[in-house]
């Protein structure tokens, strides 16, 4: 090789070893290899040989043009490694500090369950209910074989409402969903199976009572429906609830002015650590019975023709129950230290098939 | 209603136990609320003899005992300090460990003065039974050593108390209780017969009625030459034991029947009525001292009982202070009478006035008692006060109670879910007391007992006044056909226990179940949701606040104030949730949490009705990060939660516009109404009035919104057309208008969208700009315009095009200029 060629080599790989950055070894290129680049200009003197010599000084320039390009190569990427490792070390933070704050929303224990009722109740082919939370004395008490006499109605500290104009009937809120039941019989046609969950207002403000609070009622009436039934579909419906397939289901005689038979229900559970299922004692959860004659017969049923069955239940108890939750009075006083500690992610809604 | 074991062994002979019979109660339908032994606490006490007592060796007071405690304890040292232990004398012993509740001390082995004593011989004070008596309890000189106390003394007795639903009056006696145990299995009646006292004298004191509908019957008897004065034990610790104060023999007599066979008596002292005749009336307004001091005035809708100097008694609940039986009293006039229950259930609300009468009278007493009651209580008062009885006087007859029901047998099945042999449903109903009258392979009828005022009654219906008239003749006749086979279903299945009754599953509509919510049910949870995934918390407040709150939020109408509020903060339904949203960020804020945010679905109350609005706040800043400074929560937060709720509820963004004109709870320049059309209200959103948030006392900025969901239109369930995915890119362009201020900056954007409706695929505002190079009262707006081309890429000619229409349009719609 000729002594140019292999200062030319030299000096490139020198000034390539001597480029820093990109923008330095961009020069090296194309002061080498570039349009007006030194190897370029001895390629092109090459023309003006002769042809022994052309070929002997061809071969030597193609060898060096090839080694210095495949230099000029290794020497950028080596480069553009190093920019990057540079980069990566001058971008680290410190991941171990917390992310901006994403608040937190959470649904009200009655919501949710509610949402369960549904849920179960729907799944055994209830449909949900509703009603105006003031009502007339009638759909609250005369429709339900409750006259104003009735010594059932001194246990319902009933909120009463100035009369209005036009409505000859007494105003009250809502002791009971019941009323929803009645609104249920005298605008549709039986069968029917309904749910009805809402608020009710009883006049009553005490550590385990409030003056407004919720319930879940039902009411399934059909031909051929039985207290059997009645047991069965209540029986399903707490062991789902309280996701305990042996759930203990008590039912106790007792009276309603609007079923016979009535009876109350009981879970078992133990008055010693609260826990659902277990121990020697009973709690009482809902009311039910058969629907009265007398209620059907004022929404216009023959009962000889239709009978089934009613419920009623407490939406806080049931909450309360399930969740551990002690004080009925928490359930108001929207502390959010409460409400986020009981209240429930909305992503997940009661399905179930995820379980409820 | 209390009882105890003891009074029911009167009734009810059994060897069941307590557990065993609490259990047949509350299956019965006889709940037990609660079991109490209070003996139990001295059942650890002995009886005991002295066998010898000495002085103590190193006290004057103390003496040294040897005790005969019974087996074990046959001769233990105890030193006495009272004066009248001596030996042979029978006494309380409490060994060591036995808790004294009158001193509240645990018994230890000791010495004394330097002489052992293992236990203490106790006072009736100490075991908390008495007064001091200056020395230890002197049992009768027969006493065997070493039994429990409380079994010695009768005070291992068990007061259990039941909730008697108000269909049973029977219930409310002793006697009741026992029958339907009897019924249940659980022993038998015992018979009871009053014995016949024959009278020797013509009563010196008459009844009146000219109130028949209130009284159809009652019964008077006078009994004189009587001592009162205090019960017998017996009668007086039966009484207590139920929680009853013992009064005095006469009184006593009147409540243990009360108890014992659910049967209220009165008793007049005959020397402090006048007139020898006794008038049951109407009231007329007097003013009358009951037995319990207070005064009662009386309407003509009260049955009173009147003599010559007026109001002796309000009828069926209670008697005069002037009338009664004391311990002067010499001459006693009982009364037994019959009082409709409706009647006295109204007459006791009325009056606020109650009694044990009264409860009973309302739930129906036994109509064919009085004459055998009569004959018992006088029986009782010559037993325990002496004198001699007079003839029985009455006014008025014993209705015809009598009823009879008929059981198809099926029905307890077919009903009740359970199959009950005929024989064995007809014995069950036989021990409740009903009489066969005729039976069939089918059927039976049988007439009911008198006590059982709930079975087979004439049904009462209050039927819908909308309904057709042959439906609610039908309906009607359906009644009174099936209601008394019910009550007798009941009893059957009440007897055998409901835990019998086979459950069986509700046989399914569908496989697969259908849709359980309505529409609008659906839209509300989906309301809970979003709201909570954008980082509210659900609250539930009541729907009545006060009058004054209710005003700042818009409307307290006098027809929606509650004529009987828990509380005067708690009597007016709230005109919206927003009310008690304010008020929970204010409680919050006072407990150190004023950075929340909060959201309530529930009903607002207007006098149009009620709707369903769901309203959510945000109080106080934003959380601080790096970078990042705290800011006061801002309207655009609110705006973007009502926008958001609406969009998830199927609302169409174009279709809603939004004016300034929010109620009077807003911030008047910084909020806004969300319109569908001209007309149709979805809602508010916006800062809440300073003022408001002043006078509620809150001193962080509280942004909210209300969205009414009842008047957000359900989502037309249309099938969606196909996307148009635009296989050319889209060109996005920049316009800067200059734009009067008062100009609704909405309304730009709208007319930036109208002005193609091909091209113009999204419009975003970028920038706000007020200030120099910008005219006064002017503002600049700059806009980013996607145009999504659709059929080939735009020319630079049809860029300009499009370009300059959007920019004529909005000229022409808000009078902006590009800038």
């Amino acid at each position: 090789m000729s002594d140019d060629l292999e200062i030319l080599r030299q000096d490139v790989l020198s000034e390539l070893a001597g480029a820093a950055d990109m923008r330095a070894w961009d020069a090296v290129r194309v002061g080498t290899l570039g349009k007006s680049g030194r190897l370029t200009a001895l390629l092109k003197a090459l023309g003006k040989m002769e042809p022994e010599e052309r070929k002997v000084r061809g071969v030597a320039l193609n060898r060096l043009r090839d080694d210095l390009t495949r230099a000029i190569e290794s020497r950028g990427q080596a480069l553009e490694a190093a920019a990057l490792e540079a980069r990566l070390v001058a971008e680290r933070v410190d991941v171990t500090l917390p992310p901006p704050a994403q608040v937190q929303g959470a649904i009200h224990p009655i919501s949710r369950a509610m949402e369960e009722m549904t849920a179960i109740f729907g799944a055994m082919g209830f449909s949900v209910a509703e009603g105006p939370d003031i009502e007339t004395d009638w759909h609250n008490f005369s429709a339900l074989n409750t006259p104003a006499h009735h010594p059932a109605r001194t246990d319902h500290d009933t909120f009463y409402l100035p009369p209005v104009p036009g409505l000859d009937v007494a105003r009250v809120l809502r002791t009971q969903t019941s009323g929803v039941q009645i609104r249920t019989m005298l605008s549709q046609k039986p069968p029917f199976r309904v749910i009805c969950p809402g608020r009710t207002y009883r006049a009553d403000h005490d550590a385990t009572h409030s003056p407004m609070f919720h319930q879940c009622e039902g009411l399934v009436v059909g031909k051929g429906v039985t207290l059997g039934h009645l047991k069965g579909c209540l029986i399903e419906f707490l062991r789902v609830f309280f996701d305990k397939p042996d759930l203990p289901v008590r039912f106790r005689s007792s009276y309603f002015p609007f079923t016979e038979p009535s009876m109350e229900v009981d879970i078992g559970w133990s008055r010693r650590t609260g826990e659902i299922g277990g121990g020697e004692d009973w709690l009482e959860v809902l009311g039910s019975g058969m629907v009265h004659a007398r209620v059907l017969a004022n929404c216009g049923l023959d009962p000889r023709e239709w009978q089934g069955f009613a419920f009623g239940m407490g939406i806080e108890r049931l909450a309360m129950l399930k969740n551990g939750i002690p004080d009925l009075r928490s359930f108001y006083e929207s502390d959010i230290r409460w409400l986020r500690h009981y209240g429930s992610d909305p992503l997940a809604p009661a399905l179930l098939h995820e379980g409820v | 209603m209390k009882f105890t074991l003891s009074w029911l062994y009167d009734h009810l002979e059994t060897s069941a136990t307590v557990e065993e019979i609490c259990a047949r109660l509350n299956q019965i339908g006889l709940e037990v609320e609660g079991v109490e032994k209070p003996g139990a606490a001295l059942e650890p006490f002995l009886t005991a003899r002295i066998l010898e007592a000495t002085q103590h060796p190193n006290a004057d007071r103390l003496q040294v005992c040897r005790v005969d405690a019974g087996p074990g304890m046959t001769d233990v040292q105890v030193v006495c300090g009272a004066p009248n232990a001596r030996a042979g004398l029978s006494v309380i012993f409490a060994k060591p460990g036995t808790y004294v509740p009158g001193l509240d001390i645990t018994i230890k082995e000791g010495k004394i003065r330097g002489e052992a004593s293992g236990g203490m011989l106790c006072s009736l004070r100490e075991l908390g039974l008495g007064e001091d008596t200056g020395g230890i309890a002197e049992l009768p000189e027969d006493t065997l050593p070493g039994q429990s106390y409380a079994d010695f003394a009768g005070l291992d007795d068990v007061v259990i108390e039941i909730a008697v639903t108000p269909n049973r009056g029977d219930a409310l006696s002793v006697r009741g209780i026992a029958r339907d145990l009897a019924a249940a299995g659980l022993g038998t009646l015992r018979p009871w017969m009053a014995e016949t006292v024959e009278g020797t004298f013509a009563s010196p004191v008459i009844w009146e009625n000219t109130y028949p509908e209130a009284c159809p019957w009652v019964l008077g008897r006078t009994v004189r030459g009587v001592k009162n004065g205090p019960s017998p034990e017996w009668l007086r610790r039966k009484l207590e034991s139920v929680g009853l104060r013992s009064i005095s023999t006469l009184v006593d007599i009147t409540n243990y029947f009360c108890f014992d066979l659910g049967r209220p008596l009165h008793v007049f002292d005959v020397k402090k009525l006048s007139g020898g005749r006794l008038t049951l009336c109407r009231g007329a307004g007097e003013t009358f001292t009951a037995l319990d001091g207070q005064e009662y005035t009386v309407t003509p809708e009260e049955c009173v009982i009147t003599d010559a100097n007026g109001v002796q008694s309000v009828a069926g609940i209670m008697g005069g202070a002037a009338s009664g039986a004391d311990e002067g009293t010499t001459d006693v006039f009982i009364e037994c009478a019959l009082f409709d229950p409706v009647l006295i259930a109204l007459s006791s609300r009325r009056l606020g006035m109650s009694s044990d009468s009264s409860y009973r009278f309302e739930r129906g007493v036994d109509p064919a008692l009085p004459v055998a009651a009569m004959e018992a209580a006088t029986r009782m008062i010559l037993d325990l006060c002496g004198g001699e009885a007079s003839e029985v006087v009455s006014a008025g007859a014993q209705p015809a109670w009598q009823r009879e029901a008929v059981l198809r047998f099926s029905r307890v099945q077919d009903l009740g879910g359970l199959a009950v042999p005929a024989r064995e449903s007809v014995s069950l109903l036989e021990k409740l007391g009903f009489e066969v009258q005729e039976q069939t392979d089918t059927f039976v009828r049988a007439s009911v007992p008198s006590w059982r005022n709930d079975i087979a009654q004439t049904p009462v219906l209050a039927q819908g006044r909308d309904l057709p008239a042959d439906q609610a003749a039908r309906a009607a006749e359906g009644v009174a056909q099936s209601e008394a086979e019910s009550d007798l279903v009941e009893e059957v299945l009440r007897l055998k226990g409901l835990d019998a009754v086979p459950p069986v599953p509700l046989p399914p509509v569908s496989v697969v179940p259908g849709v359980a919510l309505t529409p609008r049910q659906v839209r509300t949870a989906q309301a809970r949701r979003v709201l909570a995934a954008r980082g509210l918390v659900e609250t539930v407040g009541f729907s009545f606040v006060s009058h004054e709150d209710a005003l700042r939020f818009g409307g307290a109408p006098e027809a929606l104030r509650l004529l009987n509020p828990i509380a005067s903060d708690l009597d007016q339904m709230r005109p919206t949730p927003m009310v008690n949203l304010v008020a929970a960020s204010h409680r919050n804020a006072a407990r150190g949490w004023a950075d929340i945010g909060l959201f309530e679905i529930g009903a607002g109350f207007s006098e149009e009705g009620q709707q369903l609005i769901a309203a959510g706040v945000r109080c106080g800043h934003t959380p601080r990060y790096p970078g990042q400074a705290s800011t006061p929560v801002s309207l655009w937060s609110a705006r973007a939660d009502a926008l958001e709720l609406l969009a998830q509820l199927g609302v169409v963004a174009d279709g809603l516009s939004t004016t300034p004109d929010a109620p009077s709870w807003y911030h008047p320049g910084r909020s806004g109404v969300l319109r569908q059309g001209p007309k149709m209200v979805l809602g508010y959103f916006g800062e809440l009035h300073p003022s408001l948030l002043q006078a509620e006392g809150i001193d962080v900025p509280v942004v909210g919104f209300e969205i009414l969901l009842d008047a957000v239109p359900e989502p037309k369930k249309r099938r969606k057309a196909a996307p148009r995915l635009s296989a050319f890119q889209p060109v996005r362009r920049d316009f800067a208008f200059v734009v009067a201020r008062d100009v609704p900056g909405e309304k730009l954007l709208k007319a930036v969208k109208g002005a193609d409706r091909t091209l113009v695929a999204d419009v975003s505002l970028f920038d706000l700009y007020e200030g120099e190079h910008v005219p006064e009262g002017y503002r600049s707006m700059g806009v980013e315009v996607t145009l999504q081309p659709v059929e080939k890429s735009l020319t630079d000619a049809e860029l300009d095009a499009v370009s300059e229409r959007i920019v004529a349009a909005v000229a022409k719609a808000t009078g902006a200029t590009l800038r």
